[in-house]
């Protein structure tokens, strides 16, 4: 069995190139997904606690994380489809203002 | 090097692969399916961390629905034309930036000696019966409240996709 | 351990051998009883020498030839990797969704009791439908590689129909799982082998003789549920009368329509393969799975008090034989449907999911679980 450590380093990275996803790119599905992807980073840190702590209470969390992931990528991705309909875009530079 | 040492390894460096493949590909269809890859790659590192009931719920939910709907609206949506130049000015300086927040995870994660071997898992630990336990007796209210939540976001969505007449 | 190994691959490879090679089996049943049906003689033209083969020779040498000698294109503006993953990604679930139904009990093979099932998983049920929710890539992703309007159009709506349909079939099996209380699969085909005299509660004991005979089977438990069940898998695997996704008089085919050659081939083996899938989950949930009715592991024991007793490969060979017909029964039947009933529109398929299947199956858990209760 690998240590701990080794579990949670592996999360740090997929988080941080989740990071790197929402920074650099111009495309808000992609952000969206970037998004999912350091969502699931941080279910994979959890399980990993939980395992090495012997308490299920880490696997229940994941359950409300993903539920709650679910909710968010639903509503994010009806914003952007309306988002789409106004903007005829997808880059979120050109939704920098709001109507005045 | 034993079994289980090397399947984590192959796991990880797949798992790192298709990371860095959903945010550097150009062609949105093709970032969708390499985060379909990546979260069936985290599935199978649940089932072997003995979450078994948590990696058939990653798939069936996240893999098998969310993805499914990101693929929809991808199609529906149709970006046919490429996107301009990645991340404008900024992109370098972004790029340095989650290094840095990387690489201080990492430190903080490398700093002290973990319990090499984990704390003996019995038969029926990540199994539907012992999370099904936990969620109706110690995480009830959650639990109703997610349910709560999940009506909310649906009846959100209909209503913010609707079209305007 | 080496032994342990070998065991998992040979039961692995007998499992994937049955359900590709009553695919390609269903396919010559398929042409010939959809022939029988309309009252015509179906494809008698391929032999050697004359010698047909009841059929053998078509499926086995004609039918793979023709599909593997075709052309092999790719749309010029479709996608060339996606194109060439989606009929992977079509038949790859079909076929590993057998690996938790069981197809038979233990057999004792020396000191060792081999459980004969690939694997036996503690989330039993809920593995299928991780399988059955990754079946939809292989349409949505074939559609889109295409670049072409009509396998769009069969795309969206099959991926539409396959989502919809998970649902009625999810909450028709908590029926099952709630009277036999486990999510193992071989649970619940051991399960099935109690006599329903047994699990009458007290207060009922009156129906003893009239139906304390028969065995506890999910069909005489849980007959909504089976109605459910058969539908939605039918639904899912998008033969008719829900096949308005390949629509073969209106869609061109549908979502499959760009593909020919060996990628045909797989999104035509997948299709056959989800048959035999559907039918051995409903075997397996709701008839009983391997179990012949009164047979024990040491014989059979008649509840009228007549007993014989067999060896115990005797009890192996006819409890996989009952599967493999039963299993077989199925397939059939679906066959049977496709060419007795009509094609759905996909209004009237959309709203059987969601208006009528859907509530029934919810009625279905709250009764059951009143009556689960009430039987204490």
């Amino acid at each position: 069995m690998v240590p701990l450590n080794y579990y949670l380093i592996l999360s740090a990275v997929v988080f941080a190139i989740g990071v790197i996803g929402v920074l650099i790119r111009r495309n808000l599905i992609v952000v969206l997904m970037s998004i999912e992807l350091m969502l699931n980073a941080v279910n994979l840190t959890f399980i990993a606690f939980s395992r090495y702590l012997g308490s299920t209470d880490g696997q229940v969390a994941v359950f409300f994380v993903m539920a709650v992931a679910a909710a968010e990528a639903v509503i994010g991705l009806a914003i952007i489809i309306s988002a789409f309909r106004h903007h005829q875009s997808l880059d979120p530079q050109e939704m920098q203002s709001l109507k005045w | 090097m034993n079994i289980a040492n090397f399947i984590f390894y192959l796991l990880a460096a797949l798992l790192v692969i298709s990371s860095l493949l959903v945010v550097f590909l150009r062609n949105v269809v093709h970032c969708a399916m390499a985060l379909v890859t990546s979260l069936l790659l985290i599935a199978v590192l649940f089932v072997t961390l003995q979450a078994p009931m948590v990696g058939v719920l990653q798939v069936m939910v996240y893999a098998g629905a969310i993805m499914v709907l990101f693929l929809f609206v991808i199609m529906f949506l149709n970006p046919n034309a490429l996107e301009p130049q990645r991340g404008g000015v900024w992109w370098g300086f972004a790029t340095f930036l989650s290094l840095m927040l990387g690489g201080a995870l990492i430190a903080f994660f490398t700093q002290e000696e973990s319990a090499a071997d984990p704390v003996a898992a019995t038969e029926l630990f990540g199994s539907p019966e012992t999370l099904a336990k936990s969620l109706f007796s110690d995480f009830v209210l959650p639990f109703e409240i997610a349910s709560v939540l999940l009506l909310v976001a649906i009846i959100g969505a209909v209503v913010l996709a609707k079209r305007e007449h | 351990m080496i032994v342990d190994f070998a065991i998992i691959l040979i039961k692995a490879a007998l499992v994937l051998g049955m359900v590709l090679n009553l695919a390609g089996i269903l396919g010559w049943i398929e042409r010939k009883g959809s022939a029988l049906i309309q009252d015509r003689i179906g494809a008698n033209r391929a032999s050697i020498f004359g010698f047909a083969g009841m059929g053998l020779v078509n499926t086995l040498i004609a039918d793979p030839l023709k599909f593997l000698t075709k052309e092999d294109f790719i749309p010029p503006a479709g996608d060339k990797f996606l194109h060439t993953l989606a009929p992977c990604m079509a038949l790859f679930p079909a076929l590993v969704t057998f690996a938790v139904i069981p197809f038979g009990d233990v057999l004792n093979w020396g000191d060792r009791a081999i459980n004969l099932q690939v694997a036996n998983l503690n989330i039993g049920v809920l593995y299928v439908f991780a399988m059955g929710s990754l079946g939809v890539y292989g349409i949505v992703i074939g559609a889109w590689a295409s670049n072409n309007k009509f396998s769009l159009l069969g795309g969206v709506r099959g991926s539409a129909q396959m989502i919809s349909y998970e649902i009625a079939m999810g909450l028709s099996v908590i029926g099952v799982l709630m009277v036999y209380g486990t999510l193992e699969l071989q649970d619940i085909a051991r399960g099935q082998g109690a006599l329903i005299g047994e699990l009458l509660p007290a207060w009922l004991s009156f129906l003893q003789p009239f139906v304390g005979w028969l065995p506890a089977w999910g069909i005489f438990l849980q007959p909504l549920a089976f109605l459910l069940f058969f539908t939605s898998a039918v639904a899912e695997t998008k033969r008719i009368p829900f096949d308005l996704p390949e629509g073969e008089s209106e869609l061109v085919a549908g979502y499959h329509v760009e593909y020919s050659g060996g990628k045909f081939l797989m999104f035509f083996a997948g299709e056959f393969a989800e048959i035999v899938t559907a039918a051995g989950l409903v075997t397996a949930l709701f008839f009983g799975g391997w179990q012949v009715p009164y047979l024990l592991r040491d014989g059979f024991h008649f509840p009228w008090g007549g007993a014989l007793a067999l060896p115990h490969l005797a009890v192996v060979l006819l409890q996989v034989g009952a599967f493999t017909l039963k299993v077989v029964f199925f397939c059939w039947l679906q066959i049977l449907l496709r060419w007795s009933v009509p094609r759905f529109r996909y209004d009237q398929v959309m709203r059987l999911g969601w208006k009528m299947l859907l509530p029934l199956a919810l009625l279905n858990v709250v009764v059951t679980a009143i009556w689960v209760v009430a039987a204490q």
